[in-house]
């Protein structure tokens, strides 16, 4: 089971869905906190849906409120880059960028590919949690 | 005749209430992301700091009673720690606030941002922030802070130690003085 844990966990960085934030994360696990990584993982898919969920809507009206989209990105690569998310890091940055200039299709794109690697994230991490227990 | 030195005559202040245990620094974090609330709270727990954490500058206000309420309860803040972006009032528009209010304005004040913006860095260091961290703020960043903190604090409390030395001897050679 170890050995499946150590596997995901490398995976994990080989492939670069997450960086050495991950690990500040776990250096702040201990005995008395051991699921601490597991907890903020947690917070982070409940937030990060809420996030994806306005963009959505906002994606759907038509009318590209660049203002407002870059703010929803902001808060979302925010706290992608506390919980060490690098892919979905990268794209939020990508979609700002498209959203500094006005481009309305490079944010569709973006975003979509950003809720494919989120999605991807939370599987394999939910994988490596429950090997971890 | 010898003039009795009684107690009550002598000033010597006792009040290092204003000093928090030199272990425990009571930290008030502020922060509208859910996710970097937990982080550094348990940053801070991590380097044995009594943490209070808020979502807003306005419940920051709030919980120090800045708000014109005027409900604070007697505690004591030792360190604020503001995340810069947030909705409604700004870190930096908090950082003003603490700075305007003669209660609070000596409460070192951090910025902590994940823009790495040097006007708005010169901003803030201008405003009085005891400094300026870039997110994802590292477990080094916060050792670092509190060390320099409790230097500050322990500097001051050597101070009125050595204060009240100076005052004892000087008590002592004044009864010397009237042979008691």
């Amino acid at each position: 089971m170890q050995r499946q844990v150590a596997l995901i966990k490398q995976s994990l960085f080989d492939q670069g869905y997450l960086d050495e934030q991950f690990i500040e994360l776990e250096e702040l696990q201990d005995d008395a906190n051991p699921n601490f990584v597991e907890e903020v993982a947690t917070l982070y898919f409940k937030d990060s849906a809420r996030l994806i969920s306005n963009i959505e809507q906002a994606l759907e009206r038509g009318s590209f409120d660049f203002n407002r989209l870059d703010n929803y990105m902001h808060q979302f690569k925010g706290s992608s880059t506390s919980i060490g998310a690098s892919k979905v890091k990268t794209e939020c940055t990508m979609f700002r960028e498209y959203c500094r200039v006005g481009n309305a299709e490079g944010c569709l794109r973006t975003f979509k590919q950003l809720k494919k690697e989120h999605a991807t994230l939370r599987k394999k991490l939910e994988q490596y949690f429950q090997a971890s227990k | 005749m010898a003039e009795v030195l009684r107690p009550e005559m002598l000033d010597i202040s006792n009040d290092t209430s204003s000093l928090a245990s030199p272990e425990l620094l009571h930290v008030l974090a502020v922060d509208d992301s859910i996710v970097d609330r937990k982080f550094i709270e348990r940053l801070l727990r991590v380097s044995s700091c009594k943490v209070t954490v808020v979502d807003s500058a306005t419940r920051a206000l709030q919980y120090l009673g800045l708000d014109g309420d005027n409900s604070s309860v007697g505690f004591q803040i030792n360190l604020i720690m503001t995340d810069y972006s947030m909705p409604g009032m700004t870190g930096y528009e908090l950082l003003k606030k603490i700075k305007e209010s003669s209660a609070f304005r000596e409460i070192p004040v951090v910025i902590m941002s994940s823009e790495n913006i040097l006007p708005r860095i010169d901003r803030c260091l201008e405003e009085g922030a005891e400094d300026f961290l870039l997110k994802p703020v590292k477990l080094a960043d916060v050792k670092r802070l509190r060390d320099s903190l409790m230097k500050a604090e322990e500097r001051v409390f050597k101070n009125i130690m050595h204060k009240r030395e100076l005052e004892a001897n000087d008590i002592y050679s004044q009864l010397k003085r009237a042979k008691i």
